[in-house]
C-alpha cells in the first residue's frame, strides 16, 4: 500500500536562502544538458554562480568491485559500459593493460585492425561530441549532420563486430574477428567524404556569431588549473599543452604512422572546439595510412601463449591439448603472473588508465580504472564559479564527459 | 545498523589450484638501470626513508612511509616535475595484515616518465590531504574513502562522492558482501516508504517498490496478476482505496487541482 504522504510532490528543484541573497539552483540530474547523470548544486547570485557542487554516483554499478570477481577474459564487456560512446577504446585499455602485465606480443596485423577500430571510435566519439554540444547550445542542423556521419562509422563497426555501441571487440592477446571484406572499400568510401563533412560543420560553427558568443572566452582553464585537476586528452591540449599519449608514450603501431598533435593556449570553449574539429582531421590521416599497412601482414589475429590465451578455433576442434588448455581458460581462466601495471591509453576523452595488482590468481586482487571524465566533471567545481547559468550548459558540452566513466 | 558481521574475505575465489603450482613474477628491475628515475630516487632518498623501490613495466615504484606521503609527493612536484598527480587510491590488506596499500600514479610530462608512490597504513591511520599540492586528489582521496574507507586529514570536503550520503560500509573491502545485504537490498524502500513499509512491501515487490500494490493498470501486482482493469480478488480483504494528495492544501500554483470525482477512467483501450 502507498503511503501518499511520504511521496509528496514538492519544488524541490529552487529554494531561497532568504540571508544573503543567495540561490541555490539544482542542476540535474535529468537535466537533458547534463549528459546523462550529473546533478550540479550552483550556489548563485543573480545569474552569476559563486560556488559549485558537482554531484556525481547517480550510475555507479561498482565496476572496479566486478572485475575482482570476475576472470579478465570476463570483465571484458564490462568495459564497454565505461565510456559507451567509444567502447572499444576502453577494450583496448584493458586489453593492453593484460598483456603488459603478462607480457605478451600481440600480431602485427591484430595491432593494425585495433588502430582503426581506436581511430573510428575517436571519430565517433568526436562526432557524437559535436552533435551533442550543438544540440545544447541550440545549433539542431549541426547534431543532424553528424549523427549521420556517425551512422556510417556505426554501420562500418557493426559489419566488423555486429554491435552497435557495445562493441566487445578487442581481446586479450588481440582480435577475434579479421576485417570483412567489405571493410576497407567502406573505410575509403566514408574517409573520401569525411573532409568535406568536417569543413561543412565548420562552415556552420566557426564563424556563427551565436556559437562564438557561446563559446570564447568563456570556460578558460589555465595551464596550471588543467595540470593541477589531472586533466587530460582534448581538455590540456585545450589548455596549452602538447601531450598525447599516443604520441608521447607510443603503443601498437602509433610511432609508424604520421600525425599532428594540435593545440592551443586559449584554453576556452572555442579552443577545445577546435581541437575536437583538428582531431577528427588527424584519425581520418591515421586511417589513411592504416589501410596500406593491413594489407602487408600476414593473417594471424591472436597472439600465441598457451598459458594464457586459447588456442585458434581450428586447432581447440582438431587437438586434443588446446582443447584441454580452452576448457581450463574459459572455466578457471587465466592466471598472470604476481605484479601490478598501470597502463595509461589515449581515449577520445583523454588519459584512460587500467591499474591491476594481480596475486597470481584468476581474478585480480584489485582494478583501479582511470576515467579522464571524473577529473574533468571534478574541475567543474573550480571553473563554473564566475560563470552564468547559460555558460554551464556550454562548458559541460566542451568537457565531452561520459557518466558511465564518471561513475564507472 | 546493518545486521552483517562477517569479516572474513568474502570474494570470489580459484576453486581449484593445483597444489604444486607457483604464481610467475612480473619482472622487477633495479632502479639503476634507468638514469632518470635514478636521481629522481636519489633526490627522494635525500630527504625521507624509502624502504623499496624498483622499475616494473616502465614505472618506477617507491614504497615510503605514510607520514611522508605529502612530502615526498610536494618534493616529486616541484624538484623533480612530476607535475601531475593522474590516480590515487588504494589496496584493501585489512585481511591480511589490517592495512590499506595507498598509491599515488605521478605524470611527469617533461620526462616523459611515470612514478607510482605506495604506502601502507593501518586501517585507524589517517593520511595527510595532498590536495594543496594537486587538485585531483579532492576527488581521489573522497573515492578512497567511500570505496575503500581510507581516512584523510585535513582534506576540505570529505564527503561521500558515489554512494549515498548515509551509506554503510565500503563496497571495496574484500569483507565487503557481493550480494545485496539486508541495508542494501532495502535501502530505497527505508528511503521512500520507512522502515515499517517493508512488511508491507515484501521483499518480491521490493525493487519496484514505487509501484501501488492495488495499481491493476500498472503491473504492480507482482505474483497476484488479475486482467488489465479488472478489480482485485476480494480474498484479501476489501481493497482500500489510494488518494493522490498534494502536500499543499489548497493546491499548488499554477497547476490546477485534479478532483478524482470528476475524472474518467477509460477502459476501451482501443478508443
Amino acid at each position: 500500500m502507498q503511503q501518499t504522504n511520504r511521496l509528496r510532490p514538492f519544488f524541490e528543484n529552487i529554494t531561497f536562502d532568504r540571508d544573503d541573497n543567495e540561490l541555490v539552483l539544482n542542476f540535474g540530474p535529468q537535466h537533458p544538458s547534463a549528459h546523462g547523470q550529473l546533478r550540479l548544486m550552483l550556489h548563485l547570485q543573480q545569474e552569476q554562480i559563486v560556488k559549485a557542487h558537482p554531484d556525481v554516483g547517480y550510475l555507479h554499478r561498482g565496476m572496479e568491485k566486478m572485475a575482482e570477481n570476475m576472470i579478465y577474459n570476463e570483465f571484458m564487456p564490462t568495459t564497454d559500459r565505461m565510456d559507451y560512446i567509444a567502447s572499444s577504446s576502453n577494450n583496448y585499455g584493458f586489453a593492453l593493460a593484460v598483456e603488459e602485465l603478462i607480457g605478451l606480443e600481440v600480431p602485427r596485423r591484430a595491432k593494425v585492425i585495433r588502430m582503426m577500430l581506436l581511430e573510428t571510435n575517436r571519430l565517433m566519439s568526436h562526432l557524437f561530441w559535436l552533435a551533442t554540444t550543438a544540440l545544447d547550445i541550440g545549433a539542431m542542423t549541426v547534431f543532424l549532420y553528424a549523427f549521420r556521419e556517425r551512422e556510417y562509422l556505426m554501420d562500418l563497426i557493426e559489419d566488423y563486430c555486429g554491435a552497435r555501441l557495445t562493441h566487445s571487440a578487442v581481446r586479450i592477446g588481440g582480435v577475434p574477428l579479421d576485417l570483412p571484406d567489405n571493410f576497407m572499400g567502406d573505410l575509403r568510401k566514408f574517409l573520401e567524404k569525411l573532409p568535406e563533412n568536417i569543413k561543412d560543420y565548420e562552415d556552420l560553427l566557426d564563424t556563427n556569431r551565436i556559437w562564438k558568443m557561446r563559446m570564447e572566452k568563456v570556460g578558460v582553464i589555465s595551464t596550471e588549473m588543467a595540470l593541477s585537476w589531472g586533466c587530460t586528452g582534448p581538455m590540456l591540449r585545450a589548455s596549452g599543452v602538447k601531450w598525447d599519449i599516443r604520441k608521447e608514450e607510443p603503443y601498437e603501431l602509433y610511432d609508424e604512422v604520421d600525425f599532428d598533435v594540435p593545440y592551443s593556449d586559449k584554453g576556452d570553449n572555442y579552443a577545445r572546439y577546435k581541437i575536437y574539429m583538428m582531431e577528427m582531421r588527424e584519425s581520418a590521416k591515421i586511417l589513411h595510412q592504416l589501410i596500406p599497412m593491413y594489407f602487408d601482414t600476414t593473417p594471424e589475429l591472436m597472439a600465441h601463449a598457451p598459458k594464457y590465451i586459447s588456442a585458434p578455433k581450428i586447432d581447440i576442434m582438431t587437438q586434443n591439448y588446446s582443447l584441454m588448455q580452452h576448457f581450463v581458460l574459459v572455466t578457471q581462466g587465466m592466471r598472470p603472473p604476481v605484479g601490478e601495471v598501470y597502463i595509461p591509453t589515449e581515449s577520445p576523452k583523454g588519459e584512460l588508465g587500467f591499474y591491476i595488482n594481480s596475486q597470481g590468481g584468476p581474478y585480480p586482487y584489485r582494478l583501479k580504472l582511470r576515467a579522464p571524465s571524473f577529473w574533468h566533471t571534478g574541475i567543474l567545481t573550480d571553473l563554473l564559479p564566475g560563470h552564468y547559468i547559460p555558460d554551464v550548459v556550454s562548458i559541460i558540452g566542451t568537457t565531452n564527459i561520459v557518466f558511465g566513466e564518471v561513475d564507472r | 545498523m546493518r545486521a552483517y558481521t562477517d569479516k572474513k574475505d568474502v570474494q570470489k575465489k580459484a576453486y581449484y589450484t593445483d597444489r604444486y603450482w607457483v604464481a610467475p613474477q612480473v619482472p622487477k628491475s633495479t632502479v639503476e638501470s634507468d638514469e632518470v628515475f635514478a636521481a629522481d630516487l636519489e633526490a627522494i632518498k635525500a630527504k625521507f626513508d624509502v624502504i623499496e623501490a624498483y622499475i616494473q613495466v616502465k614505472q618506477m615504484v617507491v614504497m615510503i612511509k605514510p607520514e611522508d606521503n605529502y612530502g615526498v609527493l610536494e618534493l616529486l612536484k616541484d624538484e623533480c616535475d612530476y607535475t601531475q598527480l593522474s590516480e590515487m587510491s588504494a589496496i584493501d590488506w585489512i585481511a591480511d595484515k589490517g592495512q590499506l596499500e595507498v598509491f599515488y600514479q605521478l605524470l611527469s610530462m617533461n620526462k616523459r616518465k611515470r612514478i607510482r608512490v605506495k604506502c601502507f597504513i593501518d586501517q585507524e591511520q589517517a593520511v595527510e590531504s595532498v590536495n594543496p599540492l594537486f587538485r585531483s586528489a579532492d576527488w581521489a582521496e573522497r573515492e578512497a574513502y567511500d570505496m575503500l574507507g581510507l581516512k584523510v586529514n585535513n582534506h576540505p570536503f570529505m564527503k561521500r562522492i558515489l554512494m549515498p550520503d548515509d551509506w554503510e560500509g565500503h563496497p571495496l573491502h574484500k569483507t565487503y558482501p557481493l550480494q545485496g545485504d539486508e541495508f542494501a537490498q532495502w535501502y530505497e524502500v527505508d528511503k521512500i516508504f520507512g522502515k515499517e513499509a517493508r512488511d508491507i512491501i515484501g521483499p518480491e515487490n521490493r525493487d519496484p517498490a514505487m509501484v501501488d500494490r492495488y495499481d491493476t493498470e500498472r503491473f504492480g501486482r507482482l505474483g497476484h496478476e488479475v486482467p488489465r482493469g479488472a478489480e482485485p480478488k476480494e480474498s484479501k480483504g476489501p481493497e482500500p482505496t489510494t488518494p493522490l494528495a498534494y502536500q499543499e492544501d489548497d493546491g499548488v500554483f499554477m497547476i490546477e487541482k485534479f478532483e478524482e470525482e470528476k475524472s474518467v477512467v477509460i477502459r476501451d483501450r482501443d478508443r
